[in-house]
């Protein structure tokens, strides 16, 4: 193969990404403890440089590259574009929250920035090799980062949960990934889509591979019934991990399972539409369900991604290009969603206190009433709750079922949303409603976190009232 | 002569065995990473048999970084474990429930 | 010119984004200082987009902006249609909100003084006006800019929804609550008719554009829908539409909310529920003429509310004694003026009013609120009187809008009315005779009402407390610059732009003509044809009944509120008393209010609380809504037990998982 530049340049990001993250695991060796913000100034620069290049390196027509492993498309430049973005706030609201516990150290960047690089990894594999290894990098440093308080029990208990069912999710996967080499001869997603063109559904090899694969993509994403990780984990892992795990890999979820279900195995669709559906809706009916009797909120947050799962899922098992254009839009902006909702938790946490139940957001508007309003924006736009850009994404996946004639699945999902909106609302109400705690230090944020946050927040209401931009970047994807 | 199914049935049960023994054992968590590891051995079978029998490489080279992997992985979860003994004096399965609900 | 157009939009929502969200910190000098300089550049904008459209040859420009989305092939745009019409539109609505902002620096100068002490929506009352005004002026220049009909029902609803928060802006008191409640709930049923006109737009034609729908409608010309046995679509397009103008211009039935109105501040008085906002109705009927000429049914019907709101509001403006009530009547009369020529078809006349009226009808209501800051928020002008001694600014202002007003010949009222009622005259409409002749006892009912209240307002001897007559003085100069800046246009507008308005057709651009007129509908054909100048048209006015019914009023308010008054100041109630019946008619404002306060209101209060207690609290509250609720909360505290904590407990689940799609799917 070789080895020449023409290949490098698709994955400069990537490059960008491998770069800052070694530069920083060796500097952070020879940082005084004082000098550590250069590590974190560091990784705003890397992913900074990275989005640039995402930039300059897409656009134009799709090029493959390693010897048809890796790939550059309009897909890529969207998803990696989304991921990095939304990283970099991650970044930006979790250093207090560092700084306040002494964890201020370069673990957490070297290992955010190696899952962030499995992520572009993903969302740039044009074979099942290549996403599998992003995924092992992606879910391997999610594994430590969930540990990285090691003197927290629960955070021990989770990373160990997260870890078993990690594998057990990531065997099935690969075991899926043998049975379609086996059935087709190739692990390259062109020819995969090829042979089960030419195959087609009476290979009963293929289908039983695809169950496999389904459930490695249900589990990556935390679709009911491998959802079983997700509560556990948002409520024992420190919230700095909570944010980076719980935001951007879901946008490399999705381009988990367009890149192997859509790109590899669309000639099957029929199959794996109805493996989706169930798990579409048996998400959306637990994730609500349950939101509702918690009172923790990462505990709620975390059934709320399960619900949101299953709207996201509603839009891929369309198996048309707006049902993908659509499942996109609601990918990222649920990324963007998560992102805010965990960055107000870790602005409301101080030294000694970690801010996660109900009761902590009391009165939030009393306190600090911008914080409040961008609160109330994520749980208005998480409920779907016009003009936040939430409304759009729902409206824009019930659309895409409703077209292919599956109206009952749309009105089942219209009942859960309105059952969901109610602990959305909740929240809402004890910001705006109830008193805070006499007790309660003034919220103090530098100028960057709030700035952050208002771009976070306000970006909510900007893509409802204007989501014309995005959308038709997602549609463009799937021409 | 051994035919391809042969090797698929051995990998098949393979991996069921290592599934039963996540959901079967309550003691011991290092089962469980033994069982991950006898899982990923499942499947590396399966490809090293079909990359035989298509008569194609690319199954095999699958598997060397199959195995590359489940090192790393194998580092990560003792590394978990080491963890989780230090806080909790425990590596039981059935002591990890403090997360629930 | 896109650049040009969106500054012209987004400079004043800009100001009453900053002056709103951040007007506590930037204080009451940044709160006017940046909505008045969002404003200036769009009207400076506006009045150069205007000469370029006179003097040099600006083409139509007819672009999306920006696509919202798509949906069954409807494409819901923002965009802007900028032809001749609309210029004059915008430069008539940015330069009187231009004024209106600078005068509203003295008016609400101790706007505290309005509120209980301690009121929390008092506290930066005054940013929150400016705010308010500045994001009126970007809703009515999104209405009148907008090339589809989505934009204009945001633009239509935006107006609404700021109308109603000025109207109720001294929210601590019950009659502006009222009020706002009142002129919200009629421009509801206004705004029904509109949104399903809309909606049938949207059906049978499949866009929300403009320039298409002009298009594609002859072709509809025949169509019927099975509606009560049948009608013309277009008829029924054309009506449910101008149930929406009827609504936002105060047509009767559904003008009783714009008196009430006059409870919000009077900068506002002049600009929306004068000057602009209500004259949206009539833009509408303008913009959609190639619409409106299909349906001669339509046409006849707008013929004759506009007549019938003409002169009986105008009759009910001899009775009122607040000061801004008069000019509130006064408003609603002239509105139906225009809105009768449009019923006439003679659009252009009508736009020529509304322009005309904006000036002088801003002018008359900035001099009342002149009046009221210097009598201390008295309005009764029984207790005035000789005010032109104390503040001859306002005295001399408020007579030139006055004369304009009743179309004392060359001010710029007489042109326009003159128009109006000659155009009517031709119509040959079912309802014209009706029109023509209650259009022209409407003109010497105007003069009386209006010189009544100029007679007891400004001349007499002073009626007032000894307080308030010690100080009474002249207004400062952000109140009276704005007056004379308006006096000019309501002097000199009529003479200047009459002859390209309606007789050489300065509408028309190119092949692109605003307004439509059907041949056999020309009704301002004989103006046109026997248009010698701007000095013919006048001698030959003084000629014609209109003229002399004009003075006959002015003449009859003179003796009785100026000579009688002098010896008799009671003479006032004697007529009143005179009137007997016929006073009381016009006091209850022919019942209006009443009818609608006991029927629909009452009507609706019971029906609301029958259902309620039937409906809502049986059914709805105690089965569903609490029922479902908590049924649900109960299935929730269950469900979540599922998740037990244990890691085969998870693991089984994903097994089950596994084995159920594997039997669904490959072993079924």
């Amino acid at each position: 193969m070789p080895f020449d530049a023409a290949n490098l340049f698709p994955i400069l990001p990537e490059i960008a990404i491998l770069v800052t993250a070694s530069v920083v695991l060796v500097l952070d060796l020879y940082l005084k403890e004082k000098d550590k913000d250069i590590n974190h100034t560091l990784t705003l620069i890397g992913l900074l440089v990275a989005i640039g290049l995402t930039g300059a390196v897409g656009g134009g027509d799709a090029r493959v590259v390693f010897d048809g492993n890796v790939v550059r498309d309009g897909l890529t430049d969207l998803l990696r574009g989304a991921i990095l973005v939304v990283s970099l706030l991650a970044f930006v609201y979790a250093r207090p929250w560092l700084k306040d516990r002494g964890l201020f150290v370069g673990e957490f960047y070297v290992l955010g920035l190696f899952a962030i690089l499995g992520m572009l990894i993903m969302v740039s594999a044009n074979s099942f090799l290549t996403i599998y290894l992003g995924l092992e990098l992606q879910a391997l440093s999610l594994y430590a980062l969930v540990a990285f308080d090691r003197d927290s029990k629960k955070g021990a208990e989770a990373a160990m949960k997260y870890f078993v069912l990690g594998a057990l999710g990531s065997g099935m996967l690969l075991y899926g990934v043998s049975m379609i080499y086996g059935a087709t001869g190739s692990i390259e997603f062109g020819p995969v889509a090829q042979a089960v063109a030419e195959q087609g559904m009476d290979n009963k090899v293929l289908v039983f591979g695809v169950v496999f694969l389904v459930i490695g993509v249900g589990f990556k994403f935390g679709a009911v019934p491998f959802h079983m990780w997700v509560p556990d984990i948002y409520e024992g892992a420190p919230t700095p991990a909570v944010l980076l795990l719980g935001s951007a890999p879901k946008i490399a979820a999705f381009a988990l399972a367009i890149r192997m279900l859509v790109d590899g195995l669309e000639a099957i669709q029929p199959d794996w539409q109805g493996m989706l559906l169930i798990l579409a809706v048996l998400s959306m009916g637990l994730g609500n369900l349950v939101a509702i009797a918690q009172t923790n909120i990462k505990r709620m947050l975390a059934y709320s991604t399960i619900s949101h799962v299953g709207f996201i899922f509603l839009g891929l098992l369309a198996g048309s290009a707006q049902g993908y254009a659509s499942a996109m839009f609601y990918a990222i902006v649920y990324a963007v969603m998560s992102t805010g909702a965990f960055g107000i938790l870790l602005i409301l946490s101080r030294k000694g206190f970690d801010a996660e139940n109900l009761d902590d957001l009391k009165g939030l508007n009393d306190r600090d009433s911008w914080y409040a309003a961008m609160m109330a924006l994520v749980m208005f736009s998480m409920a779907g709750v016009p003009p936040t850009v939430g409304f759009m994404a729902k409206l824009l996946v019930l659309e895409s079922v409703v077209r292919i004639d599956l109206v009952w699945l749309a009105l089942v999902a219209v009942a859960f949303s309105i059952i969901g909106a109610f602990y959305y609302l909740r929240v809402v109400k004890v910001i705006y409603f109830d008193k805070p705690d006499p007790d309660m230090p003034v919220l103090t944020t530098s100028g960057g976190v709030r700035f952050a946050m208002s771009l976070n927040g306000l970006s909510l209401l900007a893509l409802g009232l204007f989501p014309a931009t995005l959308l038709s970047w997602c549609q463009s994807v799937f021409v | 002569m051994i035919a391809l199914s042969d090797y698929l049935i051995l990998a098949a049960g393979l991996f069921m065995l290592a599934v039963a023994g996540i959901f079967l054992n309550r003691k011991n968590v290092i089962l469980l990473l033994m069982c991950i590891e006898l899982m990923l051995l499942a499947v590396n079978m399966n490809f090293v048999a079909f990359s035989h029998f298509l008569g194609d490489m690319t199954g095999q080279v699958f598997v060397f970084f199959i195995l590359t992997v489940a090192a790393a992985e194998a580092a990560i979860g003792l590394a978990i474990l080491v963890v989780v003994f230090r806080s909790q004096q425990t590596i039981n399965v059935e002591d990890l429930d403090s997360l629930k609900g | 010119m896109e650049n040009v157009y969106l500054t012209i939009v987004l400079a004043p929502l800009l100001g009453a984004i900053i002056a709103g969200f951040f007007g506590g910190r930037i204080g009451r000098r940044g709160a006017h200082s940046v909505t008045i300089a969002g404003v200036g550049l769009s009207t400076a904008l506006s009045l150069l987009v205007l000469a370029r459209f006179i003097w040099g040859d600006l083409p139509v420009y007819n672009e999306a902006v920006y696509t919202w989305m798509v949906s069954d092939g409807i494409r819901f745009e923002v965009g802007f249609l900028v032809d001749r019409l609309t210029a004059l539109m915008m430069a008539t609505v940015t330069f009187v909100s231009l004024m209106v902002h600078l005068y509203t620096i003295g008016y609400m100068a101790d706007d505290e003084h309005n509120w209980p002490h301690g009121a929390l929506t008092g506290k930066n009352s005054y940013q929150r006006f400016f705010s308010y005004i500045s994001l009126f002026t970007f809703s009515m220049l999104m209405l009148v800019m907008s090339n589809n009909f989505m934009q204009l029902f945001f633009g239509w609803e935006a107006v609404g929804l700021v109308s109603y928060l000025l109207i109720g802006f001294w929210s601590t008191r019950e009659t502006a609550i009222f009020a706002n409640m009142k002129a919200f709930l009629v421009n509801r049923v206004g705004d029904f008719g509109f949104i399903l006109g809309i909606a049938a737009v949207g059906m049978y034609f499949n866009s929300m554009d403009y320039a298409e729908v002009f298009a594609a409608a002859p072709a509809h010309a025949e169509t019927q829908v099975a509606l009560f046995g049948g009608v013309s679509l277009m008829t029924l397009i054309c009506i449910l539409l101008f149930i929406g103008a009827m609504g936002k211009s105060a047509q009767v039935p559904l003008h009783v909310w714009l008196p009430d109105s006059m409870e919000g501040p009077t900068p506002i008085s002049a600009l929306i529920h004068a000057a602009t906002m209500v004259t949206a109705g009539v833009f509408m009927v303008a913009r959609m003429s190639p619409l409106f000429e299909m349906s001669e049914t339509a046409l006849s019907f707008i013929l004759i509310i506009g007549a019938t709101t003409a002169l009986f509001m105008g009759l009910i403006g001899l009775v009122q004694n607040d000061i801004k009530r008069v000019v509130a009547y006064s408003t609603l009369s002239q509105l139906g003026y225009m809105v009768t020529a449009l019923g006439a078809s003679a659009y252009a006349a009508g736009m020529f009013h509304l322009m005309t009226h904006a000036f002088f009808k801003a002018l008359l209501f900035l001099a009342a609120g002149s009046v009221i800051i210097a009598m201390h928020h008295k309005q009764d002008i029984r207790e005035m009187g000789g005010l032109r001694r104390y503040m001859p600014i306002t005295w001399i202002t408020a007579l030139i809008g006055s004369l304009a007003l009743i179309g004392f010949p060359a001010f710029s009222g007489f042109f326009s009315k003159d128009a109006i009622i000659e155009a009517v005259g031709h119509s040959t409409l079912y309802g014209s005779g009706y029109a023509s002749l209650l259009l022209t006892i409407g003109v010497f009912v105007t003069a009386l009402y209006s010189f009544r209240m100029y007679f007891l307002v400004f001349h007499g001897t002073p009626r007032m407390d000894e307080h308030t007559r010690h100080h009474l003085h002249e207004t400062p100069w952000v109140v009276t610059v704005p007056l004379v800046l308006l006096a000019i246009p309501s002097v000199v507008l009529g003479w200047l732009v009459i002859e390209p308005l309606l007789v050489t057709n300065w509408f028309a651009t190119g092949d692109w003509n605003p307004i439509v007129v059907a041949h056999d509908h020309d009704t301002l054909h004989t103006l046109r044809e026997h248009w010698h100048g701007q000095w013919a048209f006048v001698l030959h006015g003084m000629t014609m009944p209109p003229f002399f019914l004009a003075m006959g009023g002015l003449a009859l308010a003179a003796v009785v509120w100026w000579f009688t008054f002098a010896k008799n100041p009671k003479i006032d109630d004697q007529l009143q008393a005179m009137g007997g019946p016929v006073t009381k008619v016009l006091q209850a404002k022919y019942g209006f209010d009443d009818f609608n306060q006991k029927v629909f209101a009452g009507g609706s209060r019971m029906l609301g609380r029958a259902l309620w207690l039937g409906g809502d609290r049986a059914i709805i509250d105690d089965g569903v809504v609490n029922g479902s609720a908590h049924r649900v909360a109960a299935l929730a505290q269950r469900a979540r037990h599922l998740q037990t904590g244990y890691l085969y407990h998870y693991a089984i689940a994903m097994i089950v998982g596994l084995v159920g799609l594997l039997t669904f799917f490959v072993v079924l």
